[in-house]
């Protein structure tokens, strides 16, 4: 073949000015063993070092980090939502400025944010509606460069902004959810719930039922008709039928029904000796309401499988006297747990009422979150998560808490608690006697029988 | 399969609840077959009568000093509202009257959640209202059979009005033929504002009655704002009667539904709506062409 005059000129061109191909190799090789060597031994201030994911480090690169969270502040849930913004705003000032529970752990004494950071928050509205959420949350991560997101108490919300984090690689805090889904089969690698969920709710009720109410009887519920509703009578009728008693009706009704009139007649005919409501937070108390009109309250007893933070203090202590349930946290607890009392009193002195578990469920995480960045020294989200599911134990509000590496649950007391009648109350917000605090690794269901699936972290 | 006395007791507690919603609805109808505007801070009417009620309740132990005053603060605000906004919007297109009466309603909701906060407030039943009634083979709250009478008075009053009083056929006339009747030389503006205030005043009664029944909260209204609207369309837009009727059906479905699958009960309602928008779109007492 004949050379052209450019080809002469391209080959010799090549040969002068290009680097020979074993000097790039070798080049190349050096330059990745260094990389490796230098990731392995990194120093924790060195963010250069992990790549980019999710809002990391493009919302750690400024002087503060954001944290959004998405509660609802309308809708059925909103009492429960302005709780747990309150928890948050306490939580935020305290890992901010110092307080005398982040004291107590190593990992936050320093009281200056986190790694040096402080936080940013900001609270959007979720209405108690998923769809609605995810638009707040979507705009946090993308307005704001959110490294972490929490809130929702809704579990239809919390599963949906669980998705949301696992998309979008950030992590999400789960707020309040008591769905067995949420660490079941709609489990999220970026995803890490604290509330017991309704198995571990109902395991610990259901002994405590036995004895206080009886074997062997009849048991009619009311049911939200969602995930939330549907993963406790799942989770009731497991347990409560290992007691021998039976389930004798189930009246599902949509979540924010005001008039439950037709429900509760058809559970007053059911003849059954227990009435179960699964309601939450508005719908509890309209159900409530209205079951004491239909008479039920006074020819069945009530158990309340997961009551909401205000329902006491909105149907008095009259109606909830004498009705067992079990709550994430009970103010009392502090009699138990030094660290809790400072929470208590610290939230107290800031609004006025005693803190309920909207407040103390999205404290506790904040404090485990920070807690863990610190151990990872880093934001960067994969490896948070690893030091989330390490297994560390935190001294915190409950006592020490850990989550399981499997489903992402926290491993923590279930309290099971009683109403307290207006003569045996000796405060005003002296709504409920704990009658057990059940170790959490006691009520934890077998990792295989929870349906999860752990996604890939996806760096 | 349920037993007869179940289907009885349902059906008795379709009309208590129907009877309520017809109260509501009717205000919602005649606003809009006489205004022609369709207003969606019903509801939040509905609302505002329940916590009028329940401030009075909380100082007074007189309930019909709750329902006057209730009614009387709905008159104002009925009154204010016509003057203030709607009547501007009379020539306006459905969307901006739509919009304006929405975005209203939101306003109200909003301003009492400021004011009173996102817990629920306890309104107590009265005390000739506490107690069940025992029908033989199921057993009701005395408070709303109670409801149901009056609810039944309020209905029958309301038909006096529009039926055997003056203002109440130039009201009706208004519904056929707005045009007509100004041409004839009616003030019909002022018309409107009066079937506004009444239409109002019915929601905010509603409102004191069912208070002492649910849970006292801002939204409380959504959910009936949503049914009446389904009452409306099934008994006719703009026809009195037809809310009456339409509210017990709608209020039997959704009681008899839940003997036999309780989750589909507030579903049945909209396809029950739906049969009648397909058989008989003017809605059974409706009038054709009318809105």
């Amino acid at each position: 073949m004949s050379r052209t005059p450019s080809d002469r000129n391209s080959k010799s061109a090549i040969g002068k000015t290009a680097v020979s191909r074993r000097t790039l190799m070798q080049a190349g090789l050096g330059v990745t063993a260094a990389g490796l060597l230098l990731r392995e031994t990194a120093l924790p201030a060195f963010a250069a070092n992990y790549p980019a994911l999710g809002t990391f480090p493009a919302g750690t690169s400024g002087s503060s980090i954001f944290i959004g969270g998405v509660m609802p502040l309308t809708g059925p849930y909103s009492s429960s939502g302005k709780d747990m913004q309150l928890g948050f705003e306490l939580a935020v000032d305290h890992l901010n400025n110092g307080s005398r529970v982040t004291d107590a752990i190593p990992t936050l004494k320093k009281g200056k944010g986190v790694l040096g950071q402080k936080i940013q928050s900001q609270v959007a509205d979720s209405e108690t509606k998923p769809d609605v959420a995810i638009q707040a949350a979507t705009r946090f991560i993308h307005d704001n460069n959110a490294i972490m997101l929490t809130g929702g108490i809704s579990s239809a919300v919390s599963i949906a902004m669980q998705k949301l984090g696992q998309r979008e690689h950030v992590i999400y805090m789960v707020g309040n959810s008591g769905s067995n889904d949420t660490t079941g089969k709609d489990c999220q690698r970026y995803g890490f719930r604290a509330q017991p969920s309704a198995y571990m709710a109902a395991k610990a009720l259901a002994p405590v039922l036995a004895k206080e109410l009886g074997k062997n009887l009849k048991a009619a519920y009311l049911v939200p008709d969602y995930t939330y509703g549907h993963s406790v009578y799942d989770s009731m009728k497991e347990f409560t039928e290992q007691v021998g008693w039976k389930t004798v009706g189930e009246q599902l009704a949509p979540l924010g029904t005001t008039d439950f009139s037709s429900y509760l007649l058809n559970i007053a005919n059911s003849g059954a000796d227990v009435f179960l409501n699964v309601a939450f937070g508005a719908d509890a108390v309209t159900s409530t309401k209205q079951a004491q009109q239909f008479g039920i309250l006074s020819k069945m007893k009530y158990v309340v499988p997961n009551i909401s933070q205000f329902q006491a203090k909105e149907l008095g202590a009259d109606i909830m006297g004498g009705t067992y349930g079990t709550q994430a946290w009970w103010w009392t607890e502090e009699d138990k747990f030094p660290l809790a009392k400072f929470f208590v009193e610290d939230f107290e002195k800031k609004n006025s009422y005693k803190p309920r578990w909207g407040a103390s469920e999205i404290y506790i995480q904040m404090l485990v979150w920070a807690d863990a960045v610190e151990r990872a020294g880093t934001f960067y989200p994969v490896e948070v998560i690893k030091a989330l599911e390490s297994g560390h134990k935190v001294n915190s509000i409950y006592g020490e808490v850990y989550y399981r590496a499997g489903d992402h649950q926290m491993v923590r007391p279930v309290p099971v608690v009683v109403g307290k009648k207006p003569n045996e109350m000796k405060g005003p917000e002296d709504f409920y006697r704990i009658v057990d605090l059940v170790p959490g690794e006691q009520v934890l269901p077998p990792l295989g029988q929870t349906g999860c699936k752990m996604p890939d972290i996806g760096a | 399969m349920p037993t007869l006395p179940q289907f009885l007791s349902q059906a008795f507690n379709g009309i208590a609840l129907g009877s309520l919603l017809a109260l509501i609805a009717s205000g919602l109808s005649i606003i809009l077959g006489t205004l022609g505007v369709l207003n969606f801070a019903h509801g939040a009417m509905f609302m505002l009568g329940a916590y009028a009620g329940f401030v009075v309740l909380s100082h007074f132990d007189s309930f019909a000093l709750a329902l006057a005053l209730g009614a009387l603060m709905l008159l104002l605000v009925g009154f204010a509202t016509e003057r203030g906004l709607i009547r501007f919007y009379y020539r306006r297109p459905p969307e901006d009257q739509i919009l304006v009466t929405f975005g209203l309603g939101i306003m109200m909701v909003e301003a009492v959640r400021y004011i009173f906060g996102p817990l629920s407030q306890r309104v107590p039943l009265p005390s000739w209202g506490q107690g069940i009634v025992d029908f033989g083979f199921f057993l009701y709250p005395l408070y709303r059979v109670e409801v149901i009478g009056f609810v039944a008075v309020l209905l029958l009053g309301f038909y006096i009005l529009l039926y055997r009083t003056r203002i109440g056929l130039v009201v009706r006339a208004g519904i056929e033929d707005p045009l007509m009747v100004e041409l004839l030389g009616t003030h019909v503006r002022r018309m409107f504002l009066v079937v506004f205030c009444m239409g109002s005043m019915a929601a905010g009664i509603a409102g004191v009655v069912y208070a002492p029944l649910a849970a006292v909260i801002p939204n409380m209204g959504e959910s009936f704002l949503v049914q009446c609207f389904v009452v409306v369309v099934i008994g006719g837009l703009g026809s009195f009667p037809g809310a009456v009727v339409g509210g017990i059906i709608v209020g039997e479905i959704l009681s008899v539904t839940t003997l036999f699958d309780p989750a589909y009960a507030q579903a049945a309602i909209y396809a029950v709506m739906t049969l009648v928008l397909i058989v008989r779109p003017r809605g059974l007492f409706g009038t054709m062409g009318r809105l």
